[in-house]
């Protein structure tokens, strides 16, 4: 068995090491290195790439992001929630209701992010709409602020959120809502008290699904957001293209993983490995 | 309706209306945001344009080579891992999945790059397809994972008492009853490779664009009733692929 089992794990190991570990060890190397003057990566060996990253200018893209990343994470669970609730309730058409939520999911993000730059943009639906029936004017700035990027995270990762919320809604014990309605609890308390609680590893696994995809977001922000209300994503595809500051493009890079990894590790430790 | 139902539809409409909105002004005559009446003819300049066409062979190329690549090493990977343990591969493996696509694009670039230094190769179809399979492998884990934590290891052990080797226990006994699992997982591979634009886009080369890349270039450079044709193209694809694979799954 061993011979046959090492066989079948070659491929997926030389891929997972050449592909991923070795791509990321040279970001690790390049993040200590120095920016050559025409924008390669060259000795000395320094930690100045992250102590760059304290620096006001590039702090406060980081703060804003994992900002924006919160409140989108917020409006997910939010609006994720009552939805989850609502499939559990209708016993019947629970699989539907599921695939409907899941199915702009399968649609291509790019489209999905295209669809909010039609309705939001200044000659977009909205504007034409409100223009064509003359409640305004002027068309509104609804793109390319970070009302517009929020917007498009939520709708971009809110099936993130329902899933997690649901598994954990339908495995509740119905009995328990029963026992608290025959000991006197309305309705609203019975969903305070004990369905929020017991929902609480379901609602933390929503929200650290929903957070790790907003704060490394690029796409979202890139197009919607214009390059006003850019995030740590497009920060780290800058240094590396237009700026050409590979060292400290990998710095940053590392320092997001270094959170995606902290929050992933918070959760497992909590809620253990079948969390997420 | 009680509250929570209209909240419901509340967000249901969130989801789906734009999308809709989208296709349906994929048939507006005017190329701006007024409807002036039915009209094909964004879907006429679409299938014209020699660029699409060009970038939608890439992409369904790259999607098809990386979906068979990635299915296959992902369900033999399972196999493994299935049988013993071994946690640095999967947690490499979950790790890739959690990595922001941004990183993984940056860190393949770096590496083909410092590649370049030591072997004559370049920036093109293969690397795209290269990085699709490294990304699509862990998809694919996880969906045949699934399946198999569900397997019941008896009957393998039943198959080698009666006389199988390995490789026909392996063949005739497990893998057919993953195959519903490796074609949830393939259809998976399928669409995150068909849909990639941020790690493509810093691993292609000259020619090697693809259709997200196409598309991004047009969705930046203002209203385009085109990219309403694909994007309803897209949609309607995507949507009939899931619907077929659901019924596969089922009989």
């Amino acid at each position: 068995m061993k011979h046959l089992r090492a066989m079948f794990l070659a491929p997926s190991v030389f891929f997972t090491v050449v592909l991923f570990l070795i791509p990321l060890t040279i970001i690790v190397s390049y993040s200590l290195r120095t920016r050559g003057v025409y924008g390669g990566v060259v000795d000395p060996w320094t930690i100045e790439n992250y102590a760059r990253l304290f620096d006001p200018l590039y702090g406060m893209i980081m703060v804003r992001s994992v900002l924006m990343s919160l409140a989108a994470t917020a409006l997910c669970l939010l609006a994720g929630f009552p939805t989850a609730l609502f499939i559990v309730r209708n016993e019947k058409h629970k699989s539907l209701l599921l695939n409907l939520i899941m199915l702009p999911f399968w649609t291509s993000f790019l489209v999905r992010t295209y669809a909010w730059m039609f309705l939001l943009r200044d000659t977009g639906l909205i504007n034409s709409a409100l223009m064509a029936m003359g409640i305004i004017k002027e068309p509104l700035p609804l793109l390319y602020n970070e009302t517009a990027v929020i917007v498009g995270l939520v709708y971009g990762y809110l099936p993130f959120a329902v899933l997690p919320i649901f598994s954990n809604l339908e495995r509740l014990d119905k009995a328990l809502l029963e026992a608290a309605a025959d000991l006197g609890a309305k309705p609203w308390e019975a969903m305070f008290h004990v369905v929020l609680p017991l929902c609480a590893p379901g609602l933390r696994a929503a929200g650290v699904l929903v957070f790790i995809p907003c704060l490394g977001a690029y796409l979202t922000p890139d197009l919607l957001g214009g390059g006003k209300s850019i995030m740590i994503g497009n920060l780290i595809q800058n240094q590396f293209t237009t700026a050409r500051d590979w060292p400290f493009g990998s710095a940053i890079s590392l320092a997001l993983m270094a959170g995606v990894m902290a929050l992933l590790i918070v959760l497992i430790r909590r809620d253990g490995e079948e969390a997420l | 309706m009680r509250p929570l139902t209209w909240f419901a539809v509340g967000i249901y409409a969130f989801l789906h209306v734009p999308l809709l909105i989208l296709c349906a002004f994929s048939f507006n005559s005017s190329r701006f945001t007024i409807w002036e009446g039915f009209s094909l003819e964004w879907y006429r300049q679409m299938f014209t344009d020699a660029q699409l066409g060009e970038a939608a062979r890439n992409s369904l190329l790259i999607a098809a080579a990386s979906t068979v690549l990635a299915t296959v090493i992902g369900t033999l990977c399972s196999y493994g891992l299935w049988k013993k343990q071994a946690k640095w591969l999967s947690g490499s493996l979950y790790l890739s999945l959690v990595t922001p696509e941004i990183i993984s694009g940056i860190s393949l670039l770096a590496f083909f790059q410092w590649a370049f230094r030591h072997w004559q190769f370049q920036l093109g179809m293969h690397t795209v397809i290269l990085a699709h399979v490294a990304f699509s492998i862990s998809y694919v884990v996880l969906v045949v994972m699934a399946r198999l934590r569900t397997a019941e290891p008896a009957l393998e052990e039943a198959a080698l008492d009666l006389g199988a080797n390995e490789w026909q226990a392996f063949w005739l006994v497990t893998l057919p009853m993953l195959r519903p699992g490796i074609m949830a997982a393939a259809l998976l591979a399928f669409t995150v490779s068909f849909d990639d634009y941020v790690i493509t886009s810093l691993v292609a080369g000259v020619d090697s664009e693809t259709l997200p890349m196409v598309l991004y270039a047009m969705a930046r450079r203002g209203a385009n009733p085109v990219v309403s044709a694909i994007s309803a193209l897209i949609f309607v694809g995507f949507g009939a692929l899931i619907l077929i694979s659901e019924r596969l799954q089922k009989t």
